[in-house]
Order: structure tokens, then C-alpha cells, then sequence
């Protein structure tokens, strides 16, 4: 088993470039959270032009929908979900600048190529180990889109957040190896 | 002569039920991940499997749900002739108790009003109740909170007599295999055989419900059971889809009587976040 690799974020091109496929990495900084129905408004604001409500050059998305937070904690239960259903929307998010996506399950070949050509990579956590998951997010903001519920955009501080690199900028493929 | 149950006594019934399913993994699911992770090859599976280990204690010790997403909820009632219930429907009660249960264990509510135009329900009501009328003063109530990943990989197929035996077994490891990682797992697999195009899912669901090392009772679909997962982890999927020996943890197979001309074939994925309760009132 090889050792974590540690990663801050924002990431640059210089550490996307270091990741293999296969390569544990733990995570801390700043991502942000949006799954199914937070992406489509995205993409629709950006449709129209406008400024999407998340910084996406050298940020890093994370696909969760949390738990409702109890009380004295920072967030609920925070496990990946899966990551396929966000493939059509990934590609354009890609383009501008976004450099890693965390979810479970595989990616289209679409998103694979779109990850090669932007230089960006894709992070499997564990689906299912929520509670653990949880236990690495220090901060938690609801950025928009409240009336999502757990939907809702929101802005994480994460503290060695656990992760496999699951596909890189060479082509590797964890799913496909 | 009839026996009364409260709304009250079933609404927090299943209120407690769904709280204590959300947090606390069923020994014999602990159990079967553990004895995985003892004769799993592949270092990163056993990677997974230990963390999937460790998740379930955090969930216990800090009462958190063990997946994020805490399921729609879905009952199997077993509900007795002689059994009246006082002071409101059943169906009533079981969703009062889901409203309850729900909002008190900060549970996620993952359940959306109309299917294309999905706004959020926000108590994670309509709970989905399969009612089975029997005799007796029985009141039987099992509980599970299934998960979308999972369930979106499953199928219901109408095969014919023709493809028998062979052709469910390769139905089911077809089926597991273009759901690859997605599902979560290690999962439970779930197979309703017989019965009509709806009742083949509906088996294949309420077969989930039981033990993990639980076989079906008749010999033949036991070894069904076995050979079936024997195929499944030959697969070589692996827990999250990395690679590894353990796909699935168990396969149960519910048969139900069916048309002359018909094998349906109901195949209900599950993953490893198994939360299942059976209240007994």
C-alpha cells in the first residue's frame, strides 16, 4: 500500500501532473459540493452568460448531497455520491478550469478525454463511508441554491479528506486497470 | 376476536426503527464485511473493506448516519385480519413514523414529490408500503432505507422458459457486471424469480430483508444462492468497483408461482449501507 499523497487545494497543473491513477491522496483546503440538480443550474448560469455561483479554475468539485448537520457538528454524513450521472455536465466545467472532481463509480469516455485535454483528474472516495468522510470536514457554508435542501451548493474546509486517484491526465483508469 | 394496535405505538415504532437503521450497521452485515476482508487478495480492497469497518463504528459512536444518503424508505407489512388499528390508517402511521424518524435523527430526505418535475417532499414522505393481508393477530412491519445508487442499477426482465436456470444465473452476473462500481459495493443482490412483471421486483426487494448469512429454505435455490455469488465474485469487481474478490457479500433468490409462458426475472441491487429492521408489534 503506498503512502497518501498530500494535496492543498487550489490545484495547479504542476500537482495534477504528479497523480497517477491508482495513487492515494489525502485532500485539505477549500472544494466545493453540487450533484445532479446543482449542476444543471450551473451549467444553465453559465448558458446564459452569467457568473457561476462557485469559483471552478483550479477548484475541485466534490459530488455529495450531506445529511442534515446535528447539532454541534460541522456537516452530516458526507459520503461520495455516484459520479456517472454528472458525466454530460463535466466536460464543460473541465473547460474552464476545473481541476479535480471527486465522486464513486466510473467516468464516461467522454469525461476520461475531456480530463486528458484539460489536465484535470478525478478522485474516488469511498461511497458509503459517509460518517468517516465526515470526520475530515472541518467547515461547512451553503454557497446557493438553498432550496436544493441537500443539494444545495456548499463551500468545504476539508483536513486530509481520504482518496484514490481514479483517472489521470495519462489516460489511467483505475475502473479500467 | 380483534386485536388493537395505536397509530401512536406504530408512528414511533418505525420512527425509532429508521434513526437506529440510519446509524447502527446490522451485526450480521459487520460480520459478513469482516469475514470478506479476512479472505480478500487485492491490498486496496482490503483497504476499502476496513474503512467501510471503520465507517460503521464512527457512525455508531457519534450516532451518524452510515451513508449520507438515508434511502427512501420502503415497508414489507405482514397485517393480520384480527388486527385493528386505533386512531388513524396504517399507511397514516407508518408515514407519521418516517416524517418522525427522519427529522429527528437528521436524517436526509431524498424523496421528491412527482418523478420529472422533483421538488423535494421534505419529510422523506411517501414512504413505498407493500401490504400483504394474512391471518391472525399478526402485525409485522419490515423496514428498509434503500439507497438511489444501488437501486438505479437494477432490472426487472422478462425471460422466457427457455433460458431456465442458466439464463437467470446469467441474467443476474450480466447485471452486476455492467453495474460495476456504481452500485457501491460489496452489495446484496437481491433476485425475484416467478411471479408477474411487478410481483418478480417486489420479491426480489423483499428478499433483502433477510440475514445476511440467511439461505433461502429450499436446498435447490440455496445452491442457487451460492452459485450465483461464486460467479459474481469471479467477476472481480471488487469493493467500489477497484478490483478484488468481494463483489457481493450474499445473493437471495425469492421464487413465486408464474404464467406458463413467463421467467420474470426481478434483480434488486443493494449496497454494503444495508439498513433493514423488522418491527414486530
Amino acid at each position: 500500500m503506498t503512502q497518501a499523497r498530500k494535496l492543498t487545494t487550489p490545484l495547479d497543473d504542476a500537482a495534477i501532473a504528479a497523480l497517477h491513477a491508482g495513487d492515494r491522496v489525502s485532500l485539505s483546503g477549500v472544494i466545493y459540493t453540487a450533484r445532479d440538480a446543482a449542476h444543471q443550474r450551473i451549467i444553465e448560469c453559465l448558458k446564459r452568460g452569467e457568473q457561476p455561483p462557485i469559483p471552478i479554475e483550479g477548484q475541485v468539485i466534490y459530488y455529495v448531497g450531506p445529511s442534515p448537520t446535528p447539532p454541534g457538528r460541522p456537516i452530516g454524513s458526507a459520503g461520495p455520491t455516484t459520479s456517472y450521472r454528472m458525466d454530460p455536465y463535466t466536460p464543460q466545467l473541465l473547460k474552464l478550469g476545473l481541476k479535480a472532481t471527486i465522486g464513486k463509480g466510473p467516468r464516461s469516455a467522454e469525461v476520461a478525454e475531456a480530463m486528458r485535454r484539460c489536465r484535470a483528474v478525478y478522485l474516488a472516495a469511498v461511497g458509503g463511508a459517509a460518517a468517516l468522510i465526515a470526520s475530515t470536514v472541518r467547515e461547512c457554508e451553503i454557497l446557493a441554491y438553498p432550496d436544493l435542501g441537500p443539494e444545495a451548493v456548499r463551500r468545504l474546509v476539508v483536513e486530509d479528506f481520504p482518496a484514490i486517484v481514479a483517472n489521470d491526465i495519462y489516460g489511467g483508469d483505475v475502473y479500467r486497470m | 376476536m380483534k386485536r388493537t394496535v395505536e397509530f401512536e405505538t406504530i408512528a414511533e415504532a418505525v420512527a425509532d426503527a429508521a434513526v437506529d437503521a440510519a446509524f447502527n450497521l446490522p451485526p450480521d452485515v459487520l460480520a459478513g464485511i469482516e469475514r470478506a476482508r479476512g479472505r480478500e487478495t487485492s491490498a486496496t480492497a482490503r483497504e476499502i473493506l476496513d474503512a467501510l469497518i471503520e465507517n460503521a463504528r464512527i457512525a455508531r459512536e457519534n450516532r451518524m448516519p452510515l451513508c449520507q444518503d438515508c434511502g427512501l424508505a420502503v415497508f414489507f407489512v405482514r397485517l393480520g385480519s384480527e388486527v385493528g388499528i386505533e386512531g388513524g390508517g396504517l399507511a397514516d402511521a407508518i408515514n407519521e413514523g418516517v416524517r418522525r424518524g427522519y427529522e429527528r435523527g437528521y436524517l436526509r430526505k431524498s424523496t421528491v414529490r412527482d418523478p420529472l418535475r422533483r421538488v423535494n417532499t421534505g419529510d422523506n414522505t411517501p414512504a413505498v408500503i407493500h401490504c400483504e393481508p394474512v391471518g391472525g393477530d399478526e402485525l409485522t412491519i419490515g423496514f428498509m432505507a434503500k439507497g438511489g445508487g444501488c437501486e438505479n442499477m437494477s432490472l426487472v426482465k422478462m425471460l422466457t422458459p427457455a433460458h431456465g436456470r442458466s439464463g437467470v444465473i446469467d441474467l443476474v452476473t450480466e447485471t452486476v457486471r455492467l453495474a460495476g462500481g456504481n452500485p457501491c459495493p460489496p452489495i446484496i443482490v437481491g433476485v425475484g424469480i416467478g411471479g408477474t412483471f411487478e410481483l418478480a421486483a417486489q420479491i426480489a426487494k423483499k428478499s433483502l430483508l433477510r440475514r445476511l448469512d440467511q439461505h433461502s429454505p429450499d436446498p435447490e435455490l440455496a445452491a442457487l444462492e451460492e452459485e450465483m455469488l461464486a460467479r459474481i465474485n469471479a467477476l472481480g469487481i471488487g469493493p467500489q468497483g477497484l478490483g478484488g474478490d468481494t463483489t457481493a457479500l450474499a445473493v437471495h433468490v425469492e421464487t413465486a408461482p408464474c404464467h406458463i409462458a413467463s421467467l420474470p426475472v426481478g434483480i434488486n441491487i443493494e449496497c454494503h449501507s444495508h439498513r433493514t429492521r423488522m418491527i414486530e408489534l
